[in-house]
């Protein structure tokens, strides 16, 4: 069951999902990736770290400006009505509780809701957090997007983080390849899941889960 | 009184070994790279560098870090995919790393411009970049208090000057520039060009001339 739904549907699942009109960050990464499936008639309204509102698609071409990028730094275009602003103000916009949805990716996700995106505990790593503790604790709602298994087959949504945190109890959904997850004061519920049934689910994750009508499945 | 410089080596004149240097640019973008450039040929040693980056390639920042100019960085996202200079020098232990939230550089960036004598950020707490600073609850939620980081120099790049020394910027190229100015004993800017006073719409200014000390323009071309 492993890559259920590929990087692109996964895109066009949590694109879906977005509130019409909702302001919204895309973190660097797979989160990226949204951008090319929203509604463009749903007005949602694209925030970029660096300074920018109402990002526009990824450049091309002619459309290529070197003052003109997204917070990977990749060439990106303006949509009317667009602004730009200092990373003070950017950075407010975050805390300040004004962004509606930001989408993250993760490394993990405790039943909880506490996210680890940051660094992993490799002895060479070098730490670089960039955003992403600010987009987690401070926009109202935080998707992560991410496998739902790492490469060795080991879950990423977990008892508790083993990876540094990136913010505590600051995430709502996990959209995965192979289930969607609302992190809820009750447990992990499980909106949606692609090619695994519940059962298989709540074998996989040591994490109380709870099904679409709501029955929280008992923990061997 | 801002002064206009005639080269980038004269406006970097007043950095000096062992300075904190406040440097604008995300990545690439918004990088006073010709600064850069003089201060590499001017050889100022034992720096502080604060930027949200660590440099990337071989030219700009990473030059600077492979001169061995630089003592430190405080910086949000050292590590990029062409970040090989800091990386090899980080890993050999020749360069020391402040790792900070990019909200927090900012804030703490702003907070040394305006007079601020600290403030409690709800940025981090519970992570490692929170550990052993002194928390409070307030309202229910818990804040980490941050210090003001304030600069010797500022080295900002930005697009154009009029002769007051009032700044505007280009694009996302904005970032860190209008930030950094504020917070720096001496702000050095490099600007595509210079314009006449009048020329800039005194609505449109985004940095004040009283937060620019030297300007130097370089053309368009980097």
């Amino acid at each position: 069951m492993n890559g259920v739904l590929s990087k692109e549907e996964l895109a066009a699942t949590v694109a879906r999902d977005i509130p019409p009109g909702s302001y919204v960050n895309l973190g660097i990464g797979m989160p990226a990736l949204v951008a090319d499936y929203l509604d463009p008639l749903a007005g949602v309204v694209l925030h970029t770290e660096n300074g920018m509102l109402n990002m526009g698609p990824a450049a091309v071409g002619d459309e290529i400006d070197p003052d003109l990028v997204n917070a990977g730094k990749m060439p990106v275009t303006e949509l009317a009505g667009c602004s730009y602003f200092d990373s003070a103000v950017s950075f407010g916009m975050m805390r300040g509780g004004h962004l509606d949805v930001a989408i993250l990716g993760g490394f993990q996700v405790s039943a909880t809701g506490d996210l680890a995106n940051w660094l992993t505990n490799a002895p060479d790593a070098i730490p670089s957090v960039g955003g992403a503790m600010d987009l987690a604790i401070g926009a109202k709602r935080v998707f992560v997007m991410m496998s739902l298994l790492t490469k060795d087959g080991e879950p990423k949504v977990v008892p508790e983080c083993t990876y540094p945190l990136t913010g505590q109890r600051c995430v709502d959904r996990v959209y995965t390849d192979i289930a969607t997850f609302e992190i809820a004061p009750e447990g992990v519920r499980v909106l949606a899941s692609y090619g695994a049934t519940f059962r298989e689910l709540v074998d996989l994750l040591d994490v109380p889960l709870i099904d679409h009508t709501g029955a929280l499945a008992a923990l061997d | 009184m801002t002064q206009f410089c005639e080269t980038a080596l004269e406006a970097v004149s007043c950095v000096q070994d062992g300075d904190t240097v406040l440097l604008s640019g995300f990545g690439a973008v918004g990088m006073p790279i010709a600064l850069l450039d003089a201060l590499i040929e001017q050889g100022t040693t034992g720096l502080t560098i604060v930027s949200n980056n660590a440099g990337k390639g071989t030219t700009g920042l990473a030059a600077l870090l492979a001169k061995g100019q630089v003592r430190k960085m405080i910086c949000t996202f050292p590590r990029q995919n062409d970040s090989w200079i800091f990386n090899d020098l980080y890993r050999a232990g020749k360069i020391e790393l402040e790792v900070v939230p990019q909200g927090t550089l900012t804030e703490r960036i702003r907070a040394a411009g305006a007079g601020i004598g600290a403030f409690y950020c709800p940025t981090g707490v519970g992570t490692l970049l929170a550990e052993g600073k002194e928390t409070r609850d307030i309202d229910g939620r818990t804040y980490v208090l941050e210090y003001p980081l304030r600069g010797d120099v500022a080295l900002v790049g930005a697009h154009v000057a009029d002769r007051m020394g009032n700044l505007i910027y280009r694009k996302t190229a904005r970032s860190f520039g209008p930030v950094m100015a504020t917070a720096a004993a001496t702000t050095v800017v490099q600007v595509s060009r210079t314009v006449e006073i009048g020329a800039i719409d005194p609505e449109n200014v985004v940095t004040p001339s009283i937060f620019v000390d030297r300007v130097v323009a370089v053309g368009d071309a980097e």
